[in-house]
């Protein structure tokens, strides 16, 4: 059974469908790439998927259950116990440290554990930067307290909605190392992009176009690293 | 944060400045209409009775008197300490050295007493008739040694018979005849001025009226009338036990009334209605004012609060919109808001307090020219005033915040 399947998902937006009948199947533990140029429907997905948004049509299975037709109050739950969210413009709270950031991701979800978000710091190889506000942290340094984040309350899922986009190559390549890492792990993730480079260290690249998905490509040699940066 | 404490410690120290005032206002201005003389006359039964059927005017000479030796114990009522001032009226006629009959009435000026209680009072026209303007002289002193021989007379009579202060009157009552020093001529507006104002005791001499008075005004702090204070005073027999209760450790002046008339043997006392009624409505007034004043203040207050937690929920969506995505559900957040919204109110809330205080003590000094109490059920009053403007202000905001959709803020691209 599959972690995650999408059954004929179509969002529609006045006249505008955002999705058209979308069938995606991703197993537990692969790593998926969703590709394609802006209006495709990436974000559209990526809210669907991440249980922020509903479907106006369709099913998805996460788990094997049926989330299109929850209630916002039970997406909520699944958001929090099942869902790890990583976003483009990080989304730290500017008046707590990067640890306590990790923390609040605990704080809703169950009980807030310093030492475990210290820990989840310190697979990001932010350990030394806890203390530190998300002002005194670079761009790298803030996507991957996110990362850190999204990781604390062990999500069957990780959902990255551009991670890289407002990086520099050398971030890139630290949250990209950070995500192969995770996946040797065993943990299932979900990296919308509209990087090439990024979407071919995935093991699986879905491309969309005009909300339907225009196409799918294996990556046969996957390594999880991206080709044009020299790892140190 | 810093916008919204000042805005509710605005709306609170107004609040606390208009509650504090209207809850010592009725004092206050109790005190000022003091000066506007007395709300409560006593006379004897039978002179009410007369009076009543016949509609005569207090100033005619009665043969019913009520008597001297009990005029102490109007200060030992219930409601002793709202009895601000009292002085008894004996009036009887007297022929003047002219031939000219005039009423000479025997009153108290600065009467001192030592009450059974052991309490000391001085009392009198002198302050129970302040506004009267003493043209000539200066008002009798009931304190020296010849204070039996001085009278105080009204204009009309000053100018009729020429008198002026300093002058030896000789006047001749029906059982005897006294010559008084005129210590001052007086403008009273009113009929006064057609009468002689001597000690009690002179009176009494010239009319062989000893140990008499043929009235009594009383001066005191009253509660403005309601409907049960107006039962009463049309029968106090028809209250129930619990009504009665109310009503007899209520300072209306009804009930001062009749605690009078427990200790004034065969006495009517009745409530100078003008100025009872002028009292009460004053009071009312004032009081409707602070009110609406403390209202308006509050809506304010409200309105303030609900543009700028507005702004500060609008300044945190993304925030807001983050907490929603990583599982906070509406009542974590709606509670975080509120609390630190609560908190902020409370800071606000106490400096707005105190700083209340002092314009209440502005208003007092400027208004009263005394320093204004403070009630301690102003705090109570203020605390739940302030958390309700601060929820009311505080509905938009989170009707905002409930509506915002973690999609619409988080992806910013």
């Amino acid at each position: 059974m599959s972690l995650l399947e999408l059954r004929n998902v179509s969002k529609i937006y006045g006249s505008l469908r955002a999705l058209d009948h979308v069938n995606i199947k991703v197993e537990k533990g692969e790593w998926l790439a969703i590709m394609g140029p802006s209006g495709s429907g990436k974000s559209t997905m990526m809210n669907i998927i991440g249980a922020l948004d509903k479907a106006t049509e369709g099913e998805i299975l996460l788990d094997g259950v049926d989330i299109a037709k929850k209630s916002a109050s039970a997406l909520t739950d699944i958001r929090r116990d099942k869902i790890g969210l990583i976003f483009q413009q990080f989304h730290l709270v500017s008046y707590l440290t990067a640890v306590e950031n990790v923390m609040l991701a605990q704080y809703y979800h169950s009980v807030p554990d310093e030492k475990e978000a210290l820990e989840a710091l310190d697979r990001v190889g932010l350990a030394d930067r806890a203390r530190h506000y998300p002002s005194q942290l670079s761009g790298g340094e803030q996507q991957r307290v996110c990362v850190a984040r999204a990781l604390i309350n062990y999500p069957e899922i990780i959902l990255a909605d551009e991670p890289t986009g407002n990086l520099d190559e050398a971030n890139e390549e630290i949250v990209v190392e950070l995500f192969r890492r995770l996946h040797e792990d065993g943990t299932t993730l979900v990296v919308v992009t509209h990087n090439p480079e990024v979407a071919e260290v995935a093991q699986r690249t879905i491309v969309l176009r005009n909300g339907r998905v225009d196409h799918e490509t294996i990556n046969p040699g996957f390594t999880g690293k991206i080709k044009h940066i020299t790892l140190q | 944060m810093m916008m919204i404490a000042f805005t509710i410690a605005l709306g609170a120290s107004l609040a606390t400045a208009m509650l504090s005032v209207m809850m010592d206002v009725g004092d206050k201005i109790n005190q000022e209409l003091k000066a506007y003389g007395a709300n409560i006359t006593v006379v004897p039964k039978d002179t009410s009775v007369v009076s009543e059927l016949y509609d005569i005017g207090d100033e005619n000479i009665t043969d019913s008197y009520l008597k001297e030796d009990e005029l102490g114990k109007i200060k030992t009522i219930f409601w002793t300490f709202n009895i601000v001032d009292y002085a008894p009226f004996l009036r009887t006629r007297a022929a003047l050295e002219s031939g000219d009959e005039v009423t000479v009435c025997g009153t108290w000026f600065n009467h001192h007493m030592d009450l059974p209680t052991g309490e000391e009072l001085d009392a009198g026209v002198m302050s129970l008739r302040s506004w009267w303007d003493i043209t000539e002289g200066d008002w009798p002193d009931e304190q020296a040694a010849d204070s039996l021989e001085i009278a105080l007379v009204g204009s009309q009579v000053a100018e009729k018979e020429g008198i002026s202060a300093g002058d030896t009157l000789h006047v001749t009552g029906p059982a005897g005849e006294a010559s008084l020093t005129v210590a001052g001529v007086f403008d009273a507006g009113g009929d006064e001025d057609d009468q002689i104002y001597v000690p009690l005791d002179t009176a009494q001499a010239l009319g062989d009226l000893e140990g008499k008075v043929d009235s009594i005004e009383v001066s005191a702090l009253t509660t403005p009338d309601n409907e049960l204070a107006e039962k009463a005073a049309r029968d106090p027999g028809s209250l129930s036990v619990s009504q009665y209760e109310t009503w007899y450790c209520t300072a209306y002046a009804s009930s001062i009334c009749y605690q009078i008339e427990e200790v004034i043997t065969d006495s009517v006392a009745s409530p100078v209605r003008q100025v009872a009624d002028s009292e009460g409505q004053i009071l009312e007034k004032t009081q409707l004012l602070m009110i609406l004043i403390t209202f308006l203040s509050m809506i304010g207050a409200a309105l303030g609060i609900c543009n700028l937690v507005t702004a500060s929920v609008m300044e945190r969506s993304q925030e807001i919109g983050l907490m929603k995505a990583i599982g906070a559900h509406n009542g974590a957040i709606t509670g975080l808001v509120l609390s630190e919204i609560l908190c902020t109110a409370v800071i606000g809330g106490i400096g707005g307090f105190f700083a209340g205080i002092g314009f209440a003590q502005i208003i007092g000094r400027t208004v009263f020219g005394s320093a204004v109490a403070l009630r301690p059920m102003v705090i109570p009053l203020v605390a739940v005033l302030v958390v309700i403007v601060t929820l009311i202000g505080c509905v938009p905001a989170i009707r905002m915040l409930l509506n915002l959709r973690p999609t619409e803020v988080l992806h910013g691209r």
